[in-house]
């Protein structure tokens, strides 16, 4: 991430002093950084809210219950986590949240997920199989209603605002059986570093 | 029909599960309360904990949409990426997608208005906007939460399975909608 990261810096500075754009670079970065401080802390009321629910829901013992609905899928996707594991239970109400386009319960159910398992990854610091597939999974979106979308469509007054769905869902799909095939398939061109035990993340 | 139902549940599903899990847990025996307030306190850490790495991919992608760069990636791949069936008024939002979420909705709502929601070009906007997702975003948030920053195969599958859904909404468009 660390040379990603890097040359995207280096392409801006070269592009903006081709473009004579160095004067928008500064506010650039200075804005950027103000707004993920802002999306962070409003986040953070939907994280806490939703994180806080997930205990409950734990406790009482739902998730596993759900976990165990949805096992025989996640279990094939995911075969290094435990069936019984809270990551599991975690990572369906993520999935299950995303389809269902609720993008706010989404993201905290995801990230628990990621945190759980974090635990079980030997390499601390470094993506495990299992969250470089998470990460995937949520990127193509599974969305099964795009709202947002749909909303633009009809303030910009289309005759048919949803005439979109089947499309969209098609789209989706294959974006998903790529993800997959994608993070099954490349796990191996990029090798985990052997893991260090005791070494600090 | 289906959509109506689909209207209902995503309505009905967070309402429902907000006090739907108290009382089941309550049933339980659950001390519903104190066990809530302990997992909210540990997602408002976590949306703490995520601040840096947000900063470091925001500013960047920031500054690469500040210095013109997707303009002049846009003007170079243009030729290319018409032939293929994707218009020109579409392409940036291609480049936009995996970067910023609501500039990807400005492109969109730029097609929409230009040419039109019924077209090939606006519903081909619309189809690609809601068949992906702010890649950059997901893996920031989610990686900058558990600590990592080795994405390992991870930005390559999303950025692969972000194309392959672009590629896919074209052929969709076409073979469900009409081409141009």
């Amino acid at each position: 991430m660390g040379a990603i990261w890097t040359v995207l810096l280096g392409a801006s500075l070269v592009a903006a002093a081709v473009n004579g754009r160095m004067g928008a670079l500064t506010a650039a970065a200075l804005d950027s950084a103000a707004k993920a401080v802002t999306l962070s802390l409003g986040l953070a009321g939907a994280m806490a809210l939703w994180l806080g629910l997930m205990k409950v829901a734990e406790e009482a013992g739902l998730v596993r219950a759900l976990a165990r609905v949805a096992r025989p899928v996640l279990v094939r996707l995911f075969p290094e986590v435990p069936p019984d594991h809270p990551a599991m239970g975690a990572m369906l109400m993520n999935l299950s949240a995303n389809a269902l386009g609720l993008g706010n319960a989404a993201t905290p159910f995801g990230v628990k997920a990621m945190q759980a398992l974090e635990a079980l990854n030997p390499r601390k610091g470094t993506a495990s199989d299992a969250q470089a597939l998470l990460c995937a999974l949520n990127t193509a979106s599974v969305q099964l209603v795009p709202a947002s979308v749909i909303a633009l469509r009809a303030s910009a007054g289309s005759r048919a605002p949803a005439e979109i769905l089947g499309a969209t869902l098609c789209a989706s799909a294959c974006g998903v059986v790529v993800a997959v095939l994608a993070a099954k398939a490349l796990g191996r061109l990029f090798p985990a570093p052997a893991a260090e035990p005791g070494a600090a993340p | 029909m289906i959509r109506a139902a689909l209207d209902v549940v995503s309505t009905w599903a967070i309402p429902v599960l907000l006090a739907g899990i108290p009382a089941l847990a309550l049933a339980r025996g659950v001390k519903v309360y104190p066990v809530f307030v302990e997992g909210a306190k540990e997602g408002f850490a976590t949306a703490v904990r995520i601040i840096p790495a947000l900063v470091a991919i925001f500013e960047a992608l920031g500054m690469l949409r500040a210095s013109g760069a997707m303009d002049a990636a846009a003007a170079a791949l243009a030729p290319v990426t018409s032939a293929l069936g994707l218009p020109a008024s579409v392409l940036p939002l291609v480049l936009v997608r995996p970067l910023s979420g609501g500039a990807a909705l400005g492109v969109v709502g730029d097609v929409l208005r230009s040419e039109g929601p019924d077209g090939y070009a606006g519903r081909l906007a619309s189809v690609m906007a809601g068949s992906t997702e702010t890649t950059f975003y997901v893996l920031a948030v989610y990686m900058g939460a558990a600590g990592i920053t080795r994405y390992r195969q991870a930005l390559p599958a999303a950025l692969l399975a972000d194309l392959a859904g672009f590629a896919a909404a074209i052929v969709t468009v076409r073979l469900l909608l009409g081409g141009p």
